[in-house]
């Protein structure tokens, strides 16, 4: 699991990392004195984990959480007991350390976060299979009033274009009367992306990821740094 | 007056002395600045960075094993949100003795 840790006091800092090193799943890639840093690496960076502490001057760890859309786990390490009622309240929660941490109850928090993101894993593989199950595998657009069929599958691309928008399959280009919002609903999840405001890509399809655009047959489409994260979830890296 | 230890940074360091070294050499470093923080704010009776700085100190007064320290700690950190500063001459104790500490390792 890779781990940031968030913590302003460095004595607590070096503790946690040292707490890590003696666990071999942990990799801490990155340590901050401060909430406002971590959210920047955490708008560019994928983690799976961060130590969070809570009693923190200006930005609080209860105020990070509150700013992150798409949280990673998150166990506090606190001083104090008073506010773990309240830390539970977030599901992305794992676990709640109280200083200074003792080696015994610190690899007990990572068991627990492993347990939750093992949990997280099987659920979405389940929410694929059944997204499969239930997937559509063609429908109708309307071209110069005639109904036409498309294979889902052979879309790799789909683009906004005003009032308009360009679905580009293996064999042929349809411009229909439509938004990119109405077609996202009908597409599968297990297949298709929003990268960006304007693009919706085929993940199958995609041939390479360069920086913040993919290439998909030959065209280069830009992806927004907010869904860059999400996409390389969906990569199957080696 | 109870004793500062080093029985924690010796438990964490499980006999690697880069590791024992190091957590004291960050004790070492950090606590002075913490310490004159908190002198400051005093100065300035500023409760909410008093509270703060405590609760900063705090930490470093349990990984020395202090416990009865910790707790006054705690209390005078919990009455500081009340500007209550009673605790003041045993908090001050507490950071004495832990500066005297530092110098003997």
């Amino acid at each position: 699991m890779k781990c940031i840790i968030i913590d302003d006091e460095q004595m607590a800092r070096v503790i946690i990392k040292t707490l890590c090193d003696e666990i071999k799943s942990l990799k801490v890639v990155d340590e901050f004195s401060n909430a406002m840093e971590a959210i920047k690496f955490l708008n560019s960076n994928d983690i799976d984990l961060i130590f969070l502490d809570i009693h923190m001057p200006n930005f609080n760890g209860l105020d990070f959480i509150k700013t992150l859309k798409n949280p990673p786990k998150i166990i506090f390490t606190t001083s104090d007991s008073q506010f773990a009622i309240e830390a539970f309240e977030y599901d992305f929660i794992v676990d709640y350390l109280l200083k200074p941490v003792e080696f015994a109850r610190f690899q007990k928090a990572i068991t627990k976060a492993q347990k939750h993101q093992a949990r997280k894993e099987s659920e979405t593989t389940l929410k694929e299979i059944k997204s499969g199950l239930d997937t559509k595998y063609d429908f109708y657009v309307n071209i110069d009033r005639r109904l036409v069929k498309i294979d889902l599958p052979s879309i790799y691309l789909v683009e906004a274009k005003g009032d308009y928008i360009n679905i580009k399959t293996e064999d042929r280009n349809y411009l229909v009367h439509s938004t990119l919002k109405k077609i996202e609903e009908k597409l599968p999840d297990s297949l298709f992306l929003k990268v960006h405001r304007s693009y919706i890509i085929n993940v199958k399809k995609i041939i390479d990821i360069e920086d913040n655009s993919v290439l998909i047959k030959k065209d280069v489409i830009p992806v927004s740094r907010s869904k860059r994260p999400e996409l390389m979830k969906r990569l199957d890296l080696l | 007056m109870e004793k500062p230890n080093l029985e924690y940074v010796e438990k964490l360091a499980r006999g690697d002395d880069f590791i024992r070294n190091k957590i004291i050499d960050v004790l070492k470093m950090e606590f002075p600045g913490e310490k004159e923080d908190y002198y400051t704010s005093l100065k300035n009776k500023d409760y909410k960075k008093i509270e703060e700085n405590v609760h900063r100190l705090k930490h470093k007064i349990s990984i020395l094993g202090l416990e009865k320290s910790y707790k006054i700690a705690n209390e005078f950190e919990h009455n500081l949100r009340e500007s209550n500063l009673d605790s003041v001459d045993d908090f001050d104790e507490i950071l004495v003795t832990i500066s005297y500490y530092l110098k003997t390792i």
